[in-house]
């Protein structure tokens, strides 16, 4: 469906884009996780149009260099909607069928049926500005939806929602598209959003993909130091691997049979820190404690090394200012490769 | 942005830089001495410290009235209040021809006052002053009201829960929100009243002279083009310094204000201090400026024969003027609109185009341009006229006989209003509403017709009223260039009144009327449309 070859784009000397190679197949989400700089949003402008780049955009295998946006057929779902505030729900839903010449009578029942499907049933009538942040993000999605785009962008589709409403949409517009069959290509900066919409998740990094793979893939084996850290894996240390134990600055830590030997460096999930008594793992003082619902997050300082993330069951969890041993599960100990940019 | 530059060009800075060439050109030999001689003769001196502190007392007086009136018309409703504001705005787009002859109604000889207590004010400066305040009331109502209106009032609230007392906390909080938009009017009014020509003409006689009266009597009367450059270019590096102290206040007036809508401010007065300033506001209203307005009318009617419309009758013969004019008076009102039609038409295509490319770019090029719009609302409107006359005359541009020299020379003055009416509009609409158009499929064109145009079109007709009302109360440019069997009202109107005799006057006072009544429909139409968005007037 879609296929990025080498694409960039500079502003002045920086570049927002550096050679992206990316494909969406028909029917896929596809997702693009990064942090706010990382060139995600000028991605979706390049395919829609909004923005020049060097490199190739096809849509449908056809070669996009010198359509203007117009005539590529792509929806876009703007971050703040951009709905048009002098037109009411039924006239902004209308206007992508109104630009593409349909007869008064479709526009009147497929903007009916739009409604219905995103549960915004006779709203018609209604003024944008009396909508409420959720109801104009349905709104913006059955205007994005209308003509049928064989592609549908969204950028940061539920950014300004809150968390339950979030997570409501998010469920909603999975079955959604899965039912429409449409393709999808999503930017968002937050990984909860990514991993429930997603068939498959782009991580970006300053105009770079740093990682492409399923949500179960990224999430289990990052693959750098830097995706570790923006998925919020903060035990990175630096580690020589010999055999199945990596020497590193909290001690002797195991690895699976098989990793690779040598220098690099090496993640520990917080699952993967187990608390034991003192004198069976590495001598950590509590430092802090964080109530999570299903767990508590526990902050250790530990006698040699940097601060140490555990998790462990509420029961459990001892108080700051205790002093409890902390070991290692190899399942949950992540070996990636050294960072020469990063100290 | 280069159709509205090549506008400026060719009918503002040629026109303008060729009569002071002239001046100051004799023979091949750029005479810079005359600059000394001039400014260092004693009776032009006087002229210079009088446009200046008649200037500055006016602005003065302007504030002290109109700023309880700014503050009565931000924070109060009252029953009426629509009506009033437009009533206060009617002066500012009337001809500066109208307001004289109003105020001569009203304190001349056989006046009103003179009838009815003895009173004259046509032979002191307060008669000017007063017309300018008439003038001027507006400005500072639109400006710094309009702001205070969007002050939010919980502000003051907040500084008052810490303690500030009632005046403390205006002094403190309000006042500096307030302070750049004060400034912005005072510079406003102060601009407007120094290079006042059609009051200080009327109103003046031979002891007081401005600037623009000295130029024009310097260029139409003595034919000494020298000394009118001379001061042309001492009020251009003037009214240079006033408005680049304007951008300047202007661009802090953006500064971060939390603004709120007006309709949440407004109450009605409490208290007994509350209601007697807003009929102290009130009165002030009906004494500045309804009555002048009154006394216009009644004196139009007051032939010698009792109330009755002989004057107007008057207007449609030919003769009755004693000889003023080629054509009835009458005809004046027809040619007047034609013009102002076609001005405004020129205004807004050339205002348009200057606001858009405003809006699409930045830098300091594009902020200098800003500024250059805004200076034939200060440039001598005589040398305008007068350069028009010298250079359009041969080919390739020989517009002399032409009639379409009187709307070039109105729309310089009503590209200003445009793009100050357009500018903040045009700004305020979101390039990516465009791009949201264009990804659901409307080709750019279509773009701007689905989403620019009918978030522009109040602005747009709104400029259009303001351009359509300037135009046609333009006196000192058109009273050079409007041909004589061609005059229109303004100049008709001031030839009436250099006439002498009972029926001119009355003939002045009913074309006044005339076109009074013209503006004022024009206005109440854009009251009706205006949004509080449009408009930095």
């Amino acid at each position: 469906m879609l296929r990025l070859e080498g694409v960039s784009v500079r502003f002045g000397a920086r570049a927002a884009l550096d050679a992206v190679d990316l494909e969406v197949a028909d029917h896929e989400t596809v997702c693009v996780l990064g942090p706010s700089g990382s060139g995600k949003s000028t991605l979706l402008r390049v395919v829609a149009g909004l923005q020049e780049a060097s490199g190739k955009v096809f849509l449908d295998g056809t070669d996009q260099s010198g359509v203007p946006v117009h005539r590529r057929g792509v929806g876009l779902m703007f971050q703040d909607h951009q709905l048009f505030p002098q037109r009411d729900v039924a006239g902004n839903v209308a206007f992508g069928l109104r630009m593409r010449g349909a007869g008064r009578a479709e526009q009147v029942r497929r903007v009916a049926e739009l409604l219905e499907l995103v549960g915004l049933p006779g709203a018609q009538g209604r003024a944008i500005a009396a909508l409420s942040g959720g109801e104009q993000q349905r709104v913006a999605l059955a205007r994005a939806l209308a003509p049928q785009p064989k592609l549908l962008m969204l950028d940061e589709p539920l950014g300004q929602l809150d968390r339950g409403l979030r997570e409501r949409l998010v469920v909603e517009l999975r079955e959604l598209f899965g039912q429409l069959g449409t393709t999808v290509l999503a930017v968002t900066h937050d990984q909860g959003e990514a991993f429930a919409l997603a068939d498959r998740v782009v991580v970006m990094r300053e105009g770079r993909v740093a990682q492409v793979g399923t949500p179960l893939e990224v999430w289990q084996r990052p693959a750098s130091e830097f995706v570790a850290r923006f998925l919020g894996f903060d035990n990175v240390v630096s580690a020589t691997v010999s055999g199945e134990v990596a020497d590193t600055p909290w001690g002797k830590v195991p690895v699976v049979p098989g990793a690779l030997q040598g220098e690099c460096r090496l993640l520990v999930r917080p699952a993967g820190v187990r608390l034991v008594p003192v004198d069976d793992g590495l001598r950590c003082t509590v430092r802090a404690r964080t109530f999570r619902g299903h767990h508590v997050a526990v902050i250790l300082e530990p006698a040699v090394g940097p601060p140490l993330e555990a998790e462990c069951p509420p029961a459990e969890a001892p108080d700051a200012g205790a002093t409890v041993g902390a070991a290692f599960t190899a399942g949950d100990v992540v070996l990636l490769p050294p960072e020469p940019d990063r100290a | 942005m280069a159709g509205p530059v090549a506008f400026f060009a060719v009918f503002f800075a040629y026109p303008v830089a060729a009569i002071v060439g002239r001046g100051l050109d004799v023979g091949g030999a750029w005479q810079f001495g005359r600059i000394g001689e001039v400014l260092g003769d004693p009776d032009i001196l006087q002229v210079l410290w009088f446009t200046s502190w008649q200037a500055l007392a006016s602005t003065a007086l302007t504030l002290l009235i109109a700023l309880p009136g700014a503050y009565v018309f931000a924070r109060f409703d009252f029953p009426g209040k629509q009506l009033l504001r437009a009533a206060v705005t009617v002066p500012f787009v009337l001809p500066t021809v109208v307001v004289g002859t109003a105020f001569l109604a009203l304190l001349g000889r056989g006046g009103m006052l003179d009838q009815l207590w003895g009173v004259r004010l046509d032979t002191t400066v307060w008669a000017i002053l007063l017309a300018h305040v008439f003038f001027n009331y507006a400005v500072v109502v639109r400006t710094v009201g309009g702001l205070w209106s969007q002050l939010d009032p919980r502000q003051e609230e907040a500084a008052r829960v810490l303690g500030a007392s009632r005046f403390a906390a205006w002094r403190k909080v309000t006042l500096p929100a307030l302070g750049p938009a004060v400034a912005a009017a005072s510079l406003m009014v102060f601009l407007f009243t120094f290079t006042s020509f059609g009051v200080v003409q009327i109103l003046g006689g031979p002891a007081f002279s401005t600037l623009e009266v000295e130029i024009y009597r310097q260029t139409a009367q003595l034919l000494d083009l020298p000394t009118a450059a001379v001061l042309t270019l001492a009020q251009f590096a003037a009214v240079g310094a006033i408005l680049a102290l304007h951008a300047w206040t202007v661009r802090r007036r953006e500064s971060a204000l939390r603004l709120v809508d007006p309709a949440q401010t407004a109450r009605r007065p409490r208290g007994a201090g509350q209601w007697s300033l807003l009929s102290g506001v009130v009165a002030s209203v009906a004494a500045l400026i309804l009555v002048p307005l009154g006394v216009l009318v009644q004196r139009s009617l007051d032939t010698p024969g009792g109330y009755g419309f002989g004057y107007y009758q008057a207007l449609q013969s030919q003769g009755a003027g004693g000889g003023t004019f080629l054509v009835p008076p009458v005809d004046a009102i027809w040619n007047s609109l034609q013009y102002a039609l076609v001005a405004t038409a020129i205004a807004l295509v050339i205002g348009g185009l200057a606001a858009a490319a405003l809006t699409r770019r930045a830098g300091p090029l594009v902020r200098g341009f800003d500024a250059l719009l805004m200076l034939p609302l200060g440039v001598s409107a005589v040398t305008v006229g007068f350069g028009f006359l010298i250079t359009l005359d041969k080919p390739p541009l020989d517009l002399r006989s032409s009639w379409i020299l009187v709307p070039l020379a109105q729309a310089l003055v009503g590209v200003p209003f445009v793009v100050r009416t357009m500018l903040p509009v045009l700004r305020a609409v979101d390039g990516r509403l465009r791009e949201a158009a264009a990804v659901l499929g409307a080709s750019p064109l279509r773009a701007w017709r689905e989403v620019d145009l009918p978030m522009v079109r109040r602005a747009l007709l709104v400029a259009a009223g303001f351009a359509f009302a300037v135009s046609l109360g333009e006196f000192g440019a058109t009273v050079f260039i409007a041909r004589p069997d061609n005059p229109t009202l303004p100049v008709a109107v001031a030839r009436l009144l250099g006439r002498a005799g009972d029926l001119n006057y009355g003939q002045a006072m009913a074309l006044s009327t005339i076109l009074m009544l013209v503006c004022a429909v024009s206005l109440l139409v854009l009251e009706r449309i205006r949004t509080d968005r449009s408009g930095e007037f």
